[in-house]
C-alpha cells in the first residue's frame, strides 16, 4: 500500500470514528439530560393528549439505540432534523447562523495574529523591558477582564459616546436584507455585490466584536509566543549565529521564529477553533445571531436536534482544523515527514 | 448576568453617560419606521392555530384580523366588532350569529368570507395544537366541528355544546387562536393533510394591519403596512423587530436613536435610561402574576394553617420596593388587575409572627425541611431567597432547586415538588382563563392527570370552588359575574394553597416622540398600527 494512500485512508478512518464517537456522545446526553423536549414544543399548558401525540411525533417511544440509528441515518443524507422550535430545517438555521460566527471569528483570529505574534516576539526579544512588561499587561487583562464587561464598555464608548462604530447587530435597520446572501458573510456578500455602503456599515458593525475576540486571542498567542521564542533563544544555536555575527533580525526570524511556527500552529488553530464555536457572551453584547447563541438557546429550550446539529458543526470544525494544523505541521516541519 | 453584574455594568454605563455629557448627533429612525428590541427568542411559530407565546402573540396581533378584537386605544372597553360587523345571540344563548364585514380582503388579495372564519376555527380545533383549548372548552371537537362552526352566505354561526356567558365566548375569540386565515392560500400550502400547518409556521396568511416580511428566529421580525387594510393603512409603513437580549444594549440603542422602544430594559437600565435626553417610560400591567404554590400531597403544607402561614412569610412591599422595583406591584388574587372581576383586596402582610403562630397551631415540626423548585430566572431566585430567609425565622428549612424551565416544569406537572415558586400568565381576556386553572380542579386523582390546571398540579381538591367557577362562566348578567369572581377569589385568598404575590407592569423605554404605543395590558398582546412619531 502507498504510504500516501495509508495516511489518507488512516485520516479518513480518524474522522469517521471520531465523528461517530461524538455523535453517540452528544446524542446519549441529549436524551438522558433531565429537560422535556415535548414540552418544549407544546408549552406548559398542553393538555395531556397533544402532549401524547407530540411524544409519538418525536419517536420517543422507541428504544434509544433505535432513536440513534434514525438520527445516524439522516445526519449521513446531511439532515439534522427539524428545529424543535421553530420548525426550520436544522441544517438551513445553521447554514444561517455559521457564516456570521465564521466571519467574526475570522476578522477576530486576524487581528489575534496579526497583533499577537510580533508581541510575543518583541517580548521575549526585550525580555524584562517595558515592552515585555506592557505585553503581560495586555495579555492579563485579557485574561482576567470578564468579556462582557469589556464588551459592554467598547459599546459605551466606541458606540454610545463617539459613535465611531455601529451598535449590536450585523447591520443597521437601513441595510437589512439588501445584499442577495451568498455566502451568508456580509461583508464578502456586499462585495460581491459591489454595495460598498453595506459593506462599510456591515464593517462599522462588526470591527468592535471582532476586535474583542481578537483581543482575546491576541493575549494568548503573545504569551505563548513569548514563552516559545525565550525557549529558542537560549539554545546554542541561536549563541552560535549571534557569535558568527548574524544580524539580530535574522536571528530572531529567520532562526528563532522558524523553529515555533509549528508549535504556534497549534496554538492558532486552536484559537480560532474556540472562536468558531462562537462567543456566546459577545454574541449576546453585540446580538450576534451566530453558532454559540443558537446552541445555547437550543439547549436552554431543549431543542435537541438544534443542540445535535450544532455540536456536530463544531466538532468538525474541530477535526479540520486539526487536520489542517497537521498538514502545516508537514509543510514546516521536515521531521514529520 | 448576575445582579452584581449588572448592577456594576449599569452604574458604569449611567456614570461615563453622565461625565461625557457632551452633546452628540444622535441618530434617528425614520418617521415611517418602528423600530423595536425585543427578546423574541420565545417565537416558535407564527401559525394562529398553534403560537401561544408572548413574542409570537404580538405578531399574530399585527398581521392577522379576528372576529372581534379589542382596541389598543380603548382596552378597557373590552371586544369590538373587526372582522364580523355585529353579531346576534340565540334565546337558548347557545348560538352566536356574527355578520362579516363587507369589502375586507386578505394580504393576498383574496376576499374574506364567512367561510375562511369558519375554516380558521374549524382548523384550530382539528390540529388540536396547544392554545387549542380556548375554543374546545365551548364543546367544540375535530368529530362536531363542521356542525358547531358554519358559514352560511356572509354569516357565520357557532353553536357551544352549553349556554355560556356571551362574553366569556367572544373573549376567547380575541385571543392568538381567533386569527382568521386565508383558506384559498392555506389550503394551496397544505401537505399531507396538515391543514397548511407547516407552511403557517414561518409564513403567513392574515388581513391585518400588517404583512409578515420576515422572521428570522432569534434575529428579527419584519413588518410591512397592509395599505388595503381596512381600517385604513397603518402609519408606521415597516415594522422591524430586532431580537437584543442584553438590556444594556438595548438601552444604549435606545439612546442612540437607532431603535423606536425598548422593551426589556432591566430596572437598572430604566432608571438610567429615564434621565436620558429624549426617553420616556412607559408602564403598564400586564397578566403575568408571580406565586408561590404548596403541595397538598406534602401532609404538613395541606394543613390550612400552614397554607395561612407560607402567606405571611412573604416581604411583599420589601421586595416589590427593592430588587422587583417598578417591574411588579402587589396583587394578592388570581385574577390581574385590568381584568372583569379583579379584586384589589391584598390582606397578607410580612408578619413572621403572625406565620409562626398559625405553625404552632398546626403543629408544624421544628425544622421542617421542604423544597422548592425555581426557575433560574434572577427575579424569582431572588424571591426564593428572600423567601427562604423568611421560612428560617419561624424554623423551617427551605432548599432552593433552581432548574431550567424544563426541568422545574416537568417535576411541577408531576406533582413532585414541595412547593413551586412561579409565574402563570393569562391566555385570554376572560376571568375564567386564571379561574378555571387556580380555582377549578373536577378530579384531583392523580390518573385524571390534568397537568394544565395549577389547583391539579398542587393536589389541590378545590372543593365548592370547582361549582362556582363552573357557574361563574355560565352567568350572563355581567354585574352577578362579576361578583360571582370576587366571592370566588375571597374564598380563594383564605384557603387555597396559592400564596399569590405579585403582577408584572411592563416597563417599555421609548423615543420620546412614539405615541399611542400599547403591549396590550393585562388582556391581549402589543400593536403596532396605531402608533404614530
Amino acid at each position: 500500500m502507498a504510504p500516501w494512500f495509508r495516511t489518507t485512508l488512516l485520516t479518513v478512518g480518524s474522522i469517521a470514528v471520531t465523528m461517530l464517537g461524538l455523535l453517540f456522545i452528544t446524542f446519549i446526553i441529549g436524551r438522558v439530560m433531565p429537560i422535556d423536549p415535548v414540552l418544549s414544543i407544546v408549552g406548559e399548558r398542553a393538555s395531556q393528549s397533544t402532549y401524547d401525540a407530540v411524544y409519538l411525533e418525536l419517536g420517543l417511544d422507541k428504544p434509544l439505540i433505535v432513536q440513534f440509528f434514525y438520527y445516524l441515518w439522516d445526519v449521513l443524507h446531511l439532515d439534522f432534523g427539524t428545529s424543535l422550535l421553530n420548525a426550520r430545517p436544522v441544517s438551513e438555521d445553521i447554514a444561517r447562523v455559521f457564516p456570521a460566527t465564521l466571519e467574526l471569528a475570522t476578522l477576530g483570529i486576524t487581528f489575534g495574529i496579526l497583533l499577537g505574534v510580533p508581541l510575543g516576539v518583541l517580548a521575549a526579544v526585550r525580555k524584562g523591558s517595558w515592552i515585555d512588561q506592557i505585553a503581560r499587561v495586555v495579555a492579563l487583562v485579557g485574561y482576567s477582564m470578564p468579556i462582557f464587561w469589556l464588551g459592554l464598555m467598547g459599546l459605551l464608548i466606541f458606540y454610545g459616546i463617539l459613535g465611531l462604530v455601529g451598535g449590536p447587530g450585523r447591520v443597521g435597520i437601513f441595510y437589512v436584507d439588501v445584499v442577495p446572501s451568498v455566502t451568508g458573510m456580509i461583508l464578502i456578500d456586499a462585495a460581491l455585490d459591489r454595495n460598498w455602503a453595506v459593506f462599510k456599515d456591515a464593517f462599522s458593525h462588526i470591527i468592535l466584536p471582532a476586535s474583542l475576540l481578537g483581543y482575546y486571542s491576541l493575549a494568548y498567542i503573545s504569551r505563548m509566543t513569548r514563552s516559545f521564542m525565550l525557549e529558542q533563544l537560549s539554545a546554542e544555536y541561536i549563541t552560535t549565529a549571534r557569535v558568527k555575527g548574524m544580524s539580530e533580525w535574522d536571528v530572531v526570524w529567520k532562526h528563532a521564529f522558524k523553529n515555533i511556527r509549528v508549535q504556534l500552529i497549534t496554538v492558532i488553530a486552536l484559537s480560532y477553533a474556540n472562536l468558531l464555536e462562537g462567543s456566546v457572551l459577545t454574541e449576546i453584547i453585540f446580538s450576534w445571531p451566530g453558532i454559540g447563541s443558537y446552541i445555547t438557546t437550543a439547549l436552554l429550550s431543549a431543542d435537541m436536534n438544534a443542540v445535535l446539529g450544532g455540536t456536530v458543526v463544531v466538532g468538525l470544525i474541530f477535526i479540520l482544523l486539526n487536520i489542517f494544523s497537521d498538514l502545516l505541521y508537514r509543510v514546516f516541519d521536515p521531521r514529520s515527514k | 448576568m448576575n445582579a452584581l453584574s449588572r448592577l456594576l455594568t449599569s452604574a458604569a454605563l449611567g456614570a461615563a453617560v453622565t461625565a461625557m455629557a457632551a452633546p452628540a448627533v444622535w441618530a434617528e429612525t425614520p418617521a415611517d419606521m418602528l423600530v423595536i428590541a425585543h427578546r423574541i427568542d420565545d417565537v416558535t411559530t407564527v401559525d394562529p392555530a398553534e403560537s401561544f407565546e408572548f413574542a409570537g402573540s404580538d405578531i399574530s396581533r399585527n398581521v392577522y384580523s379576528r372576529l372581534v378584537n379589542l382596541d389598543p386605544l380603548n382596552l378597557e372597553a373590552g371586544y369590538q366588532p373587526d372582522l364580523a360587523e355585529s353579531w346576534e345571540v340565540s334565546d337558548d344563548g347557545r348560538t352566536i350569529t356574527f355578520t362579516m364585514r363587507e369589502g375586507v380582503t386578505f394580504h393576498s388579495g383574496n376576499p374574506v368570507r364567512a367561510e375562511d372564519a369558519a375554516f380558521s376555527l374549524q382548523r384550530a380545533v382539528i390540529l388540536n395544537k396547544t392554545p387549542a383549548f380556548i375554543l374546545t372548552q365551548f364543546g367544540f371537537t375535530p368529530e362536531n366541528v363542521e356542525e358547531t362552526i358554519k358559514a352560511d352566505g356572509n354569516t357565520l354561526t357557532i353553536t357551544t355544546d352549553k349556554k355560556y356567558a356571551t362574553s366569556f365566548v367572544l373573549n376567547c375569540l380575541t385571543a392568538t387562536i381567533g386569527g382568521i386565515v386565508d383558506k384559498e392560500l392555506v389550503m394551496a400550502n397544505a401537505v399531507d393533510g396538515d391543514m397548511g400547518n407547516e407552511w403557517l409556521k414561518t409564513n403567513s396568511a392574515g388581513s391585518g394591519p400588517y404583512k409578515l416580511d420576515g422572521w428570522k428566529p432569534n434575529e428579527s421580525v419584519t413588518m410591512s403596512a397592509y395599505e388595503d387594510y381596512y381600517g385604513g393603512a397603518p402609519e408606521m409603513k415597516r415594522v422591524i423587530v430586532r431580537h437584543v437580549l442584553e438590556s444594556a444594549s438595548q438601552r444604549l440603542l435606545l439612546e442612540r436613536g437607532d431603535i423606536d422602544i425598548a422593551r426589556n430594559l432591566n430596572p437598572e437600565d430604566v432608571s438610567g435610561a429615564q434621565s436620558a435626553d429624549g426617553v420616556v417610560i412607559s408602564d403598564e400591567l400586564k397578566g403575568r402574576l408571580m406565586y408561590i404554590a404548596l403541595n397538598q400531597k406534602h401532609p404538613e403544607l395541606s394543613k390550612p394553617e400552614v397554607r395561612q402561614a407560607f402567606k405571611y412569610l412573604v416581604d411583599y412591599e420589601g421586595m416589590r420596593d427593592s430588587f422587583l422595583k417598578g417591574q411588579y406591584t402587589i396583587q394578592q388574587n388570581f385574577l390581574p388587575q385590568t381584568y372583569l372581576g379583579a379584586s384589589e383586596e391584598n390582606p397578607f402582610t410580612y408578619d413572621i409572627a403572625k406565620a409562626k403562630e398559625l405553625l404552632d397551631a398546626a403543629g408544624v415540626p421544628e425544622g421542617m425541611e421542604i423544597e422548592i423548585g425555581v426557575r433560574e430566572a434572577q427575579e424569582r431566585i431572588e424571591i426564593g431567597q428572600a423567601f427562604q430567609n423568611a421560612a428560617a425565622q419561624v424554623g423551617i428549612k427551605v432548599n432552593i432547586t433552581v432548574g431550567t424551565a424544563k426541568q422545574i416544569l416537568a417535576r411541577y406537572r408531576a406533582r413532585e415538588l414541595d412547593v413551586y415558586l412561579g409565574a402563570w400568565g393569562p391566555d385570554y381576556p376572560d376571568p375564567q382563563t386564571n379561574a378555571g386553572t387556580f380555582a377549578y380542579n373536577p378530579d384531583n386523582s392523580d390518573e385524571a392527570n390534568a397537568t394544565g390546571l395549577l389547583a391539579w398540579r398542587n393536589s389541590w381538591d378545590t372543593g365548592g370552588l370547582t361549582a362556582q367557577v363552573e357557574a361563574a362562566v355560565t352567568e350572563g348578567d355581567r354585574d352577578t359575574r362579576i361578583q360571582m369572581y370576587e366571592d370566588i377569589q375571597a374564598e380563594f385568598r383564605e384557603t387555597s394553597p396559592f400564596v399569590v404575590m405579585f403582577q408584572q407592569i411592563e416597563q417599555s423605554a421609548l423615543r420620546d416622540n412614539v405615541m399611542n404605543w400599547s403591549t396590550g395590558q393585562a388582556v391581549t398582546s402589543a400593536a403596532y398600527w396605531q402608533v404614530t412619531k
